[in-house]
């Protein structure tokens, strides 16, 4: 199965690896609140941000490839926002100024999952005493995205295999039968995953 | 609708911030109070199905392709708070783990598309269903209201981006509300032919009991209106009256950036100024007008397509796949 899309390299051992995630999510933090505060009149500062930046990216030894193939997919969204700054008159430097902030935002927020263990960052949310409900929420969230991710791709090559093709009128009523088909295999596998969870003393 | 870093402006960020948290903190007591032990962890697998199902695409005309954002579809599966905290679970990971949607911006994107998105979704869904009754009822009601959550919520993240100055107000609300009527449209689609293949599946799983809804929780109901009244207030209120919006106004009044929790309760209210209506504004509210009683047509036909008359699917026994 391929989940490379998700946190890959979250888990390698590098200087920045090794620091103590509340550090690094404050460090995200403060860097993007920054960039976010800087006024127009300082693209210098800009330049420094962004020099800094790519010294932890060096330093945590996530591929070069990887980091700027997420950084362009993620790109778009933020180029359809910005483009509404076009619509007005000299929005070309507004143009340019929110797509550089946005893309070191990005590229902060990129290092810093895949620099630190989402389980790290959740264990720091049930220490800031986030309720209880959400932690646990977004705990099962994150160990069952990888399993749903798959059954989502076995269902996609199950109907390849019996060569499904998409046929235009037909194609949004299929797929949506399919999309209702993983809801009810989640909400059944909920049930499931209840009762080993009551097994095992939850509660 | 993601809102990236970058796009709002502190004031705006606390601001939503504030709001979001309030709104998910609604949300998450009501369902400590009122869903069962044994719907716990069917809310963290529902916010993973949300998170695959944003993958799966759906073809549009052209090569490009469009997908299920899914506030509605879990608010009627799940109920309101559950779909809140689902909605807001699924943004989160998105922000912490793929860097989509800014970390400064997650309040304002929680508020949009978990609160605004689905809340609001619900109680559409909710007064329309209960209107008409049924199954042809439900996928009415879901279609229409998928349709305005996708709607209201770009109309608040327009208010947000007007508020912090990025996009002027008369950019943006053109710019968002018309795009995102016709996403809409897709999503309310989408919504439906979901909707009523489950129910040919699985019909049990649309029962009214299976949605926690606030029942008599009228706390809950007051709650969530007001906040949702106040975001509009606030984001969207420059929409009514003249620059300087609201929300400046009250930044400059309270010191905002020190300290201003309670007082923004009252100060949309003092700010608030006889609305002068410019031309556009006008133009805007009567094709969005017009639009929404086009979609609600769009979604009765559809529904009576997918829900024949006497359908067998609404008195059909469980049955299972083979």
């Amino acid at each position: 199965m391929r989940h490379d899309f998700l946190d890959r390299y979250s888990r390698l051992d590098s200087p920045i690896h090794r620091l103590p995630a509340v550090l690094k999510l404050v460090a995200a933090l403060a860097l993007v609140l920054t960039v976010v505060l800087l006024p127009k009149s300082q693209p210098v500062l800009l330049g420094a941000v962004s020099v800094g930046l790519l010294a932890v990216a060096w330093l945590s030894r996530v591929p070069w490839r990887f980091l700027i193939r997420r950084v362009i997919l993620l790109e778009p969204f933020v180029l359809g926002a910005a483009m509404l700054a076009l619509f007005q008159p000299g929005g070309w430097r507004l143009f340019l100024f929110l797509v550089a902030k946005c893309t070191l935002c990005l590229m902060a927020m990129v290092l810093l999952s895949n620099t630190t263990p989402f389980s790290d960052l959740l264990r720091l949310l049930k220490a800031a005493r986030v309720p209880t409900l959400l932690v646990t929420t977004l705990s099962l969230m994150y160990r069952y995205l990888f399993v749903v991710v798959d059954e989502t791709q076995r269902m996609k090559r199950a109907r390849l295999s019996r060569t499904f093709t998409a046929q235009r009128t037909w194609a949004w009523r299929t797929t949506a039968t399919v999309v209702s088909q993983l809801f009810i295999r989640t909400s059944e596998r909920a049930e499931r995953i209840y009762a080993a969870m009551c097994a095992r003393g939850w509660r | 609708m993601h809102i990236p870093d970058g796009f709002l402006d502190s004031k705006t960020a606390v601001a939503t911030g504030l709001l979001a948290a309030t709104g998910l903190g609604v949300a998450l007591r009501q369902a400590r109070r009122r869903l069962p032990p044994r719907r716990v962890p069917l809310l963290g697998l529902a916010a993973a199905f949300v998170f695959a199902a944003q993958m799966i695409n759906f073809p549009v005309a052209g090569g490009t392709s469009g997908h299920l954002v899914g506030g509605v579809l879990t608010a009627v599966l799940l109920g309101p708070s559950a779909g809140a905290i689902v909605l807001s679970a699924v943004l989160i990971v998105q922000c912490l783990m793929f860097a989509d949607g800014g970390i400064s911006a997650l309040g304002a994107n929680i508020f949009n598309m978990g609160v605004v998105g689905t809340v609001s979704g619900w109680a559409i869904y909710y007064a329309v269903s209960h209107a008409v009754k049924g199954l042809f009822g439900c996928v009415l009601a879901a279609t229409f209201a998928a349709w305005c959550s996708t709607v209201l919520a770009a109309v608040a993240c327009a208010g947000e981006l007007a508020a912090s100055h990025t996009v002027s107000w008369t950019v943006a609300l053109p710019a968002m509300a018309g795009i995102h009527m016709l996403i809409g449209i897709g999503e309310g689609l989408i919504t439906a032919l979901v909707l009523v293949a489950i129910a040919r599946a699985r019909p049990e799983l649309l029962q009214p009991e299976a949605a926690t809804g606030p029942g008599r929780s009228y706390g809950t109901v007051a709650a969530y209106g007001a906040l949702i009244a106040l975001g509009l207030a606030l984001f969207v209120s420059p929409l009514a009256s003249q620059w300087p919006d609201g929300l400046d106004k009250t930044a400059e009044v309270l010191g905002f950036k020190t300290k201003a929790v309670g007082p923004i309760l009252a100060a949309p209210l003092a700010d608030y100024e006889m609305p002068g209506i410019p031309g556009s504004v006008l133009g805007t509210s009567i094709v969005g007008a017009a639009g929404t009683i086009l979609v609600f047509v769009l979604a009765w036909l559809l529904a009576r397509v997918l829900v024949p008359k006497a359908s067998p699917a609404t008195e059909a026994s469980p049955r299972r796949a083979p």
